[in-house]
C-alpha cells in the first residue's frame, strides 16, 4: 500500500480544515480537559499539594515525619555520646602519654640513662698520700644518697647508679671498671645544703679524709647548675621479666 | 481545528481566570484528568481506525471520568482511597500506553 500514508494525511487535512459536529464536541471536551489540567497544575504548585490530599494520606505523612524525626533524634543522641566518648578518650590518652613521658624522664635520671642538671655540690678530694680507700668512697656515695642526691657523677667519667660497684685499692680506685684519677671530683644533684652537711658531719667523709689516716683535703662548692652528662649503659636483663 | 482551538481556549481560561474547584472534588481531579487522557487517546485511535463516532466518544469520556472518580470516592469511604487511586491510575496508564502503541503503528507503520 504505497499510497496509504498520503491518503491518511489528506484525510486528516480535510478533516482538520472542515468544521463538523464531532469537531465541536471534541473542542468542548478538550476545553474541559485543558481547564482541569491547568487547575490541577496551579493547585499543585500553589500549596505543594497538601490541600488536595486525603485525610488518611495526611495522617500517614505526619506519622512518617514523626517517625523520621524520632529516628533522627536518636541518631543525634547516639552521635553526641560517641563524640563525647571519643573526646574524653583522646583526653585520657593524652594525659596518660604525658604521665608516661614524665615517668620515663624520672626513671631515666634515676637509672643514669639521661643527662641531668640542677642545683647541687661539686666536691674535690685531694689525696697526696694516696690513702683514699674504696670503703671511704663507698661510704661517701652512701652518705650523699642519704642526703637526697638524685644523680652522682665521679670525675666526669662514671655515672653512679644502683648497680655501680667500687673496687680497686687505696689510691687506685676503680668504679664500674673505670680507673679514677686523683684528685677525685664528685658531682651530685640534690639540695646543696643537705648534700654538704651529709659530707661534713662528724665522722663523715670530710672527717675521714682530713683525718690522720688519709691526710688529704676536701673542697666543697655549692653550685646552682651542676651538669651531669655521663650516661650509664643499661644492659638488657637476661632473666628478670616484668611481672 | 476547532478542537485545537477548544484546547487552547481551555488552557487560557484556566490560566487567566484561575477558577477553583470545590474542595470536595479536588482529590478526584487528578484521577479525572488521567481518565480524560485515556479517553482522548482512545478517540485518536478510533479516528485512525475509521471507527470514530462522536456520540461514542462523549459517552465513553463522561463515563470514564465519572467511574474513575467514583471508584476513588468509594475507596475513600471504605479507607482504601490511596490504594484504589493507584490501581485506577495503573489501569488507565496501561490503556494509554496500549492506545499510544496502536496510534504509533497507524501513523508511522512501526
Amino acid at each position: 500500500m504505497p499510497d496509504e500514508a498520503p491518503r491518511g494525511a489528506r484525510r486528516f487535512l480535510t478533516d482538520f480544515l472542515r468544521p463538523s459536529r464531532s469537531q465541536a464536541v471534541m473542542a468542548l471536551i478538550l476545553f474541559i480537559c485543558g481547564l482541569a489540567a491547568v487547575m490541577q497544575v496551579t493547585a499543585n504548585s500553589a500549596d505543594a499539594g497538601y490541600s488536595t490530599m486525603r485525610r488518611s494520606d495526611l495522617v500517614e505523612l505526619l506519622d512518617t515525619l514523626n517517625a523520621q524525626s524520632r529516628r533522627l533524634e536518636a541518631d543525634i543522641a547516639e552521635l553526641e555520646s560517641t563524640k563525647s566518648r571519643l573526646e574524653s578518650g583522646v583526653d585520657a590518652q593524652r594525659i596518660a602519654a604525658e604521665e608516661a613521658t614524665k615517668r620515663l624522664d624520672e626513671l631515666g635520671i634515676l637509672a643514669g640513662t639521661l643527662p641531668a642538671t640542677g642545683p647541687g655540690i661539686r666536691m674535690t678530694i685531694v689525696d697526696p698520700q694516696q690513702q683514699l680507700t674504696p670503703e671511704i668512697l663507698l661510704d661517701a656515695i652512701g652518705e650523699l644518697r642519704d642526703a637526697g642526691a638524685e644523680a652522682i657523677e665521679l670525675n666526669d667519667q662514671v655515672r653512679v647508679v644502683g648497680t655501680s660497684w667500687v673496687g680497686g685499692s687505696a689510691g687506685a680506685l676503680v668504679v664500674d671498671d673505670v680507673a679514677l684519677d686523683l684528685p677525685l671530683t664528685i658531682e651530685a644533684i640534690g639540695t646543696p645544703h643537705s648534700l654538704e652537711e651529709g659530707a661534713r658531719f662528724r665522722g663523715g667523709l670530710v672527717s675521714q679524709v682530713e683525718g690522720p689516716a688519709v691526710g688529704g683535703s676536701v673542697l666543697i662548692n655549692q653550685v646552682d647548675d651542676v651538669i651531669i652528662e655521663t650516661l650509664h649503659r643499661v644492659s638488657e636483663p637476661q632473666f628478670a621479666r616484668p611481672a | 481545528m476547532i478542537a485545537i482551538l477548544g484546547l487552547l481556549l481551555g488552557v487560557a481560561v484556566g490560566i487567566w481566570l484561575s477558577p477553583t474547584l470545590p474542595a470536595v472534588l479536588q482529590p478526584y481531579l487528578p484521577i479525572m484528568i488521567v481518565a480524560a487522557m485515556d479517553a482522548l487517546f482512545g478517540a485518536t485511535r478510533a479516528y485512525l481506525d475509521h471507527t470514530f463516532s462522536d456520540k461514542v466518544f462523549v459517552v465513553s469520556f463522561i463515563s470514564n471520568v465519572t467511574i474513575a472518580a467514583l471508584i476513588v470516592w468509594i475507596g475513600d469511604q471504605i479507607g482504601v482511597g490511596s490504594q484504589l487511586s493507584t490501581a485506577v491510575i495503573v489501569v488507565l496508564g496501561i490503556r494509554i500506553f496500549t492506545n499510544a502503541a496502536a496510534i504509533r503503528r497507524k501513523v508511522i507503520h512501526a
